[in-house]
């Protein structure tokens, strides 16, 4: 538990970003490690690209992940993934959904939505994990629930201990939603 | 327990345990979830106030009436707050009082980046700067402890990746402050020039008092590594120098950022061979030191503009840095877009077709400047569109302001809109205010003003009127209009902006991310109709977009709103 693992949470604006990155901060301090999660609020949170950051370990100091530090990138949206492959370390992980948002200068027809990203991401020696989260959430029964099959997907290749997560993931969803959500997450760690 | 808490809710929960029983704040970001989790407290009374002025005034006034009070702002909302805090310096407390700011370096949230250090400073006033979530509330139990010792009220600094990231915090319970009795004593609490007089004496002793705690408060602390490098910091900018240089560098480690310890900088000077002050933004710190005589280094190596982080003071200390995989081609952006059914856009779409010179305001509707709609000339701070369209208009003339409008949201107009349409209503220009009411604060995520007819904790309450509010101004002309029919508004856009005295649109529809707004089915553009001539496209809605040279609409984003029906001449989309 020595050294600190770095996380990093990527995605569009209201893609439920801030949900993921409370289950893993919740499922690791349910593991006794120290945690913090570095959160972007407020403007951004818009439909822009958002990014969220996880770190624990024994003692954890800074909140923020820099370029070259994240150890496993977990990306809701593809171009979002491609934009914060900077920040993996070489060698490092990511899970990655394939859904495609398209951004703005996209919508107005100014640049085309880049193909191929995932392939290429491969190419700069990191390792791509494709999920299409999208069309299992759709069958835990919400859209909304893409943020838990991702971390359900990334859960597995961090932290073998599904309880540990089942527990983490009734800490932060309410209630009413948790049975469709133990689904969804189910879904994400079998993909 | 340990739980896991953002700065702001660790805030919160020091307010909690420090027995505090008046909360009145302005929602800003980063500085909002204060207030919202302090709200979930029973014992607390909180509210949102109009504005920060009349928040920090309440705080005030609960703290002479012997309540432990609070009051958060963000950094630009200080600036609104300055003239209660300025004179609560003199005053001082009966219970405790603590302001909390939150500044917001590399301005995520924000119009400006300024060092709300400044304000400690110049309103004399000690200031704390906790480094996590778990100093968020121990730095607050103890101002409230400084407050009432040193008969001052204490600001407490926060900064985005402090406000906004969670950390391990041990939760504690309530230690009950009761309310202190309250004696007449208008020496103390009435700043007429002879009672201010002998208080700017005491501010001035107070100061020095605390410098003196300052020296040994043990929220200043060496960690002595035997380096020859040292660090003073504080904040945020601690975790990083320890992140990046770990036991390669000796810390002073500051708690309190105003007053600043000399003993305990030269004392720290004295261990190190080289010694450097990390800070964000201003050269708050190192200016003391310098002034001491102490010689460091800061601003030669760390930029004074944007945030800090662990590979900047590493590769400025060390000059290392971390290889990074990269793409080599350029991504397309991302910026922050109004979201899909936002009633904001079919307004900016109207005002972008009519090219009027738009005097802008703090809010969600800020995003109208961006492509496509583009639809905004300036914005400088709440409340500001309105009274600078007045001074547009005053310079440019008649002409001018049959071409302009200010646009200014429902929270925003009640901050500090309403003063200015006043001044439009009283030294009369003719100017078109377009009020954006949209039935909550909207960038901030969704709290209660006092013009939505709820409180704080959604219970009814009070909605202030806004028609009636802008007639009893003076204003004759006030209609409402719908901004998802883009005809009528368009029509009011122009009637008003013809008429030969000033007017106020009222542009009506909530937010659609309201729990309480239904949203229709999505829309869908039948291919056969489309022409592929992207006049949908000019709303800059995210849902829209071509695909193989046809519009298509994203079901998954899609609320039914409409207004792109209406920019289809071929009628394909529905």
């Amino acid at each position: 538990m020595s050294q600190v693992k770095s996380v990093m949470i990527v995605g569009v604006g209201g893609q439920g970003t801030l949900l993921a990155s409370r289950i893993l901060g919740s499922a690791m301090l349910r593991k006794g490690c120290d945690v913090k999660v570095g959160e972007v609020h407020g403007m951004s949170q818009r439909g822009g690209s958002v990014v969220t950051y996880v770190r624990y370990g024994e003692e954890v100091f800074s909140p923020v992940i820099e370029k070259g530090e994240a150890d496993v990138l977990l990306a809701f949206e593809q171009l979002e993934a491609a934009r914060a492959l900077p920040y993996v370390k070489p060698g490092g992980l990511v899970v990655a959904n394939t859904q495609q948002i398209d951004p703005m200068p996209v919508v107005t027809g100014a640049q085309g939505y880049p193909r191929g990203l995932l392939e290429a991401m491969e190419g700069q020696g990191v390792l791509v994990e494709p999920v299409d989260a999208l069309a299992l959430a759709e069958e835990a029964g919400s859209q909304k629930a893409v943020n838990v099959v991702l971390i359900g997907a990334m859960a597995r290749r961090l932290e073998p201990d599904e309880s540990l997560w089942l527990e983490a993931l009734r800490d932060c969803v309410p209630e009413r939603f948790y049975e469709m959500n133990e689904k969804a997450f189910r879904l994400g760690w079998g993909a | 327990m340990k739980r896991l808490l953002l700065g702001n809710e660790a805030v919160a929960r020091g307010l909690y345990e420090a027995g505090v029983r008046v909360v009145s704040s302005y929602p800003g970001t980063p500085s909002t979830e204060i207030t919202e989790a302090a709200a979930k407290f029973p014992e607390l009374a909180c509210e949102w106030a109009p504005n920060e002025k009349v928040a920090a005034e309440t705080a005030a006034g609960a703290a002479i009436g012997g309540a432990r009070s609070f009051c958060a702002m963000k950094h630009v909302g200080l600036n609104v707050a300055a003239d209660p805090v300025f004179t609560m310096s003199y005053i001082g407390v009966n219970a405790g009082m603590v302001l909390a700011v939150a500044d917001d370096p590399g301005m995520h949230s924000s119009q400006n980046e300024q060092d709300s250090r400044h304000y400690a400073k110049a309103a004399k006033l000690p200031m704390l700067e906790p480094a996590d979530s778990r100093e968020c509330k121990a730095f607050t139990k103890l101002a409230y402890s400084l407050s009432e010792e040193f008969d001052t009220p204490v600001m407490l600094r926060l900064t985005t990746r402090i406000a906004h990231a969670r950390g391990v915090v041990e939760c504690g319970g309530r230690e009950e402050a009761p309310l202190r009795e309250y004696q007449k004593d208008p020496a103390k609490n009435v700043m007429l020039p002879a009672f201010a007089r002998p208080k700017h004496e005491k501010v001035e002793a107070r100061t020095k008092a605390l410098a003196q705690w300052a020296e040994s408060c043990g929220i200043n602390r060496i960690e002595d590594n035997g380096a020859e490098i040292g660090v003073v910091c504080a904040g945020a900018v601690y975790q990083y120098a320890r992140e990046a240089l770990g036991d390669k560098a000796n810390y002073l480690k500051l708690g309190m950022v105003y007053p600043l310890p000399e003993k305990l900088i030269r004392d720290f000077a004295a261990l190190c061979k080289t010694l450097y002050v990390v800070e964000e933004l201003d050269d708050f710190i190192e200016s003391h030191c310098k002034a001491l005589g102490v010689p460091v280094t800061g601003k030669e190596r760390f930029p004074r503009c944007g945030e800090l982080s662990q590979r900047i003071v590493q590769k400025a200390l060390t000059g290392e840095e971390a290889p990074a995989p990269a793409l080599g081609a350029p991504l397309p952006v991302r910026p922050p877009v109004m979201c899909c059914g936002c009633p904001h856009r079919g307004l900016f779409y109207v005002l972008k077709q009519e090219k009027v010179y738009v005097s802008g305001d703090i809010g969600c509707y800020t995003l109208g400047a961006s492509a496509p709609l583009s639809a905004m000339d300036a914005c400088i701070c709440m409340g500001a569109s309105v009274s600078a369209l007045h001074g547009y208009n005053k310079a440019r003339g008649e002409g001018a302001a049959k071409k302009a409008v200010a646009v200014i949201g429902d929270s925003t107009f009640i901050h500090s809109g309403v003063t200015s349409l006043i001044d439009i209503a009283y030294n009369k220009t003719n100017s078109t205010v377009i009020i954006l009411d949209n039935s909550i604060t909207g960038m901030t995520g969704h709290q209660q003003n006092p013009s939505t007819g709820f409180n704080i904790y959604n219970e009814p309450a009070q909605a202030v009127d806004l028609e009636a509010l802008c007639r009893a101004v003076g204003i004759r002309r006030v209609r409402v209009a719908d901004p998802y029919d883009l005809g009528l508004t368009r029509q009011a856009l122009r009637e008003e902006l013809a008429a030969e005295e000033p007017s106020v649109i009222i542009s009506r529809r909530p937010c659609a991310l309201l729990k309480t707004v239904q949203h229709n089915p999505p829309l869908q553009a039948a291919p056969e109709k489309c022409v592929g001539c992207k006049a949908c496209l000019g709303i800059g809605c995210p849902a829209i977009s071509m695909k193989e040279g046809k519009a298509h609409i994203d079901p998954t984003q899609c609320v039914g709103c409409g207004v792109c029906v209406s920019l289809c001449g071929k009628g394909a989309i529905g």
